[in-house]
């Protein structure tokens, strides 16, 4: 089956992404070998190193780097740490992640939007993580996002799809990709977020905590590809309110 | 119980010592603790309002092991459940809490744990504060760096591998003014990611020039939120100035710093009341500045030069566990820093449950990096604020968290 994740023309074969935040070399190690992870996020602030840990000597070659601008405050910041990133060797991607809010750390769609502009225009694959909000995905696609990064709930909370009639209608009305980034906690809430539709699955705090890590990753791994699946073969009717007939009830009409 | 914080020197001529005794004995003589001196800007902030009326009111002897109960199987933690996880009867549930706290933390922190070190560069101090080794009246070798001093221990330090500094004065704007500190802090921009601060207290636009100069955290320590103990304690000098004191991290962030640190020093006064107004403190000020990162500390008291009987006493390893577990169920987002004042077993014990930052290579001593770090011996040193417990260098710290399956970090920051 030849069903690849497309980003701004690159293609990939795996539809989990690793999230940044909580690095070790054993969980990339598990994201790549395990969970077939292709793209690793690597936060900007972090791998700006000097020596020791350098993130950038743990990832593996072939796998796309996706630098990322957390710590940025305003639109203007999330474009420095952009093009510092490419500056570093990071390569083209970027996921801009722009945070107001110290306690919840949700984005801040206008700055977003600004910033998504900006650098698109500088020829960034740029990926937004945002707060679904319709009218804010059209802008962002509008401003040249490669694709939506939508949250599934707040970061670090494990707690699924908090925001999932939002991100259905991003699926359905968004001629792009839309990933679905942080709250994902456990492999299920993959799979349904795949399910629904969505084109990608970005996870990191799940893996990083969890006791086996590659058992884990392997989880996901296939949660996502179950997910996938059943999104392409069609999902059957969900019935929430008694049976359906198996013979139509109008079936006597002649005419 | 109490400490015996008085120690006469004998190198104090006699006037001195009179005028000593008579701050020590007599309140009168002492200047107005909540009164503000010349200077000192007023910034009308209804923080601390907030912060005292909760602390004033809290009883924690009328909590129970129900409420604790309660507290812990809540999602979100409130003031109430807060005031029940700092209470006596939250002691017996102490493990429950502490892998409560552990789930909190690796839900925001993963398993990273951040390194740094502080850099003393001048000792010189023109408050009474009774418990410090730094205070005015205390024999001690006092010593300010030059440039040339500063830049060579900087290297000294960022050869070790270390890249995130926090820069400490004694509280004396004669002897250490701001352009002095801006000076220190351009340096260190040089040489580490990350500058942060620890000085006395300053106006709004001081920090903006210290934030420009390359700092971009500040700590500041309230010491105690008792004003009433802390009256008897800094007997005199600008840092007995105790509302000055408290409104310094909201001028620190009007002033553009990214991020601001807390702490009592447990031990002082009550320490439940004060591990409660010092989370209350970032609490209400994160409502108020979102975007800020904050971070809490809790020392405790130490022995000082010639002093050695200072303890933090009835705040035990034990007491010490319960208030940082408390603070992390509280604020589960902010970062908690545990210094070289506690011994490497309960640091290596406390980074699993709830801190995210740990010091590193530490001396509180002026200007003795090579000797500490190289073994290079020198004799124009100055003397050390408090004596440290845990001495382990970055290397020895670094392999130490690394052993026990989590993950140092040097630097997460990004001047842009």
């Amino acid at each position: 089956m030849d069903d690849k994740l497309i980003i701004a023309g690159h293609e990939f074969d795996s539809r989990f992404i690793l999230g940044s935040g909580k690095y070790s070399l054993k969980l990339i190690e598990a994201a790549v070998k395990d969970a077939g992870a292709q793209i690793i996020t690597l936060a900007v602030r972090r791998a700006n190193t000097q020596e020791k840990e350098n993130i950038l000597d743990y990832i593996p070659k072939g796998v796309t780097l996706l630098p990322n601008t957390s710590g940025a405050r305003t639109a203007e910041e999330a474009v420095r740490i952009a093009r510092l990133a490419r500056e570093l060797g990071c390569g083209n991607f970027v996921k801009i992640e722009i945070m107001k809010d110290t306690k919840y750390l949700l984005p801040d769609n206008y700055e977003t939007i600004k910033a998504t502009e900006i650098l698109a225009n500088e020829g960034f694959v740029v990926m937004p993580y945002m707060y679904p909000d319709l009218n804010v995905a059209r802008s962002l696609k509008d401003a040249g996002a490669a694709t939506i990064m939508p949250l599934g709930a707040p970061i670090g909370s494990n707690s699924g799809l908090a925001t999932k009639s939002f991100i259905q209608i991003l699926i359905d009305e968004i001629d792009l990709p839309i990933i679905v980034d942080a709250g994902i906690g456990k492999p299920s809430q993959a799979c349904e977020a795949m399910e629904m539709g969505a084109a990608a699955i970005m996870a990191n705090t799940a893996l990083a905590t969890a006791g086996d890590l590659p058992m884990m990753a392997s989880a996901f791994k296939d949660a996502i590809i179950a997910g996938r699946k059943a999104y392409l073969a069609g999902l059957g009717r969900v019935l929430t309110r008694g049976a359906s007939a198996s013979d139509p009830l109008t079936g006597f009409l002649r005419d | 119980m109490e400490n015996n914080y008085l120690i006469d020197s004998e190198f104090l001529s006699k006037e001195a010592l009179e005028k000593k005794h008579r701050l020590e004995n007599d309140p009168s003589v002492r200047t107005d603790h909540m009164k503000y001196m010349e200077g000192m800007e007023i910034i009308n902030s209804d923080i601390c309002d907030k912060v005292m009326s909760e602390m004033n009111s809290y009883d924690y002897t009328k909590y129970t092991a129900r409420d604790v109960q309660k507290a812990l199987e809540h999602d979100k933690c409130t003031i109430e459940d807060f005031k029940a996880l700092l209470s006596p009867a939250a002691e017996p549930f102490l493990e429950k809490m502490a892998e409560k706290a552990r789930l909190e933390t690796s839900k925001h922190f993963g398993n990273t744990v951040y390194i740094f070190t502080p850099l003393y560069i001048a000792n010189y101090c023109e408050n009474y504060c009774v418990y410090c080794g730094f205070n005015c009246y205390n024999h001690i070798r006092r010593m300010k760096l030059s440039m040339e001093q500063i830049e060579k221990e900087m290297k000294v330090i960022a050869e070790s591998g270390m890249e995130e500094i926090l820069i400490l004065t004694g509280e004396s704007r004669a002897q250490s003014n701001v352009e002095y500190i801006g000076e220190a802090c351009k340096l260190a921009r040089k040489y580490f990611r990350l500058v942060g601060l620890e000085i006395y207290p300053v106006n709004t636009d001081e920090y903006r020039y210290l934030h420009e100069c390359g700092a971009d955290y500040v700590t500041v320590f309230q010491e105690t939120y008792d004003t009433v103990k802390y009256e008897t304690l800094h007997l005199m000098g600008h840092k007995r100035v105790w509302p000055y004191r408290f409104d310094a991290q909201e001028r620190a962030l009007m002033g553009g710093m990214r991020g601001v640190a807390f702490s009592a020093l447990l031990g002082l006064s009550d320490f439940r009341k004060d591990a409660l107004a010092s989370a209350l403190h970032v609490y209400f000020l994160q409502r108020k500045y979102p975007h800020a990162e904050m971070s809490l500390s809790c020392p405790r008291l130490r022995p000082i030069i010639n002093n050695e009987k200072i303890d933090p006493l009835d705040v035990h390893e034990k007491q010490l566990c319960q208030v940082l577990c408390a603070y992390r169920i509280f604020l589960p987002f902010v970062g908690i820093t545990v210094s070289s004042r506690e011994s490497a077993s309960f640091r290596n014990g406390i980074v699993k449950i709830c801190a995210t930052k740990v010091s590193a290579g530490v001396s509180t001593g002026i200007g003795d990096h090579e000797s500490k770090y190289e073994g290079k011996e020198s004799d124009s040193v100055g003397d050390e604020q408090f004596e440290i417990e845990d001495s382990r260098s970055l290397k020895s710290m670094y392999d130490d968290i690394s052993g026990e399956g989590l993950q140092p970090v040097l630097n997460d920051y990004l001047y842009v």
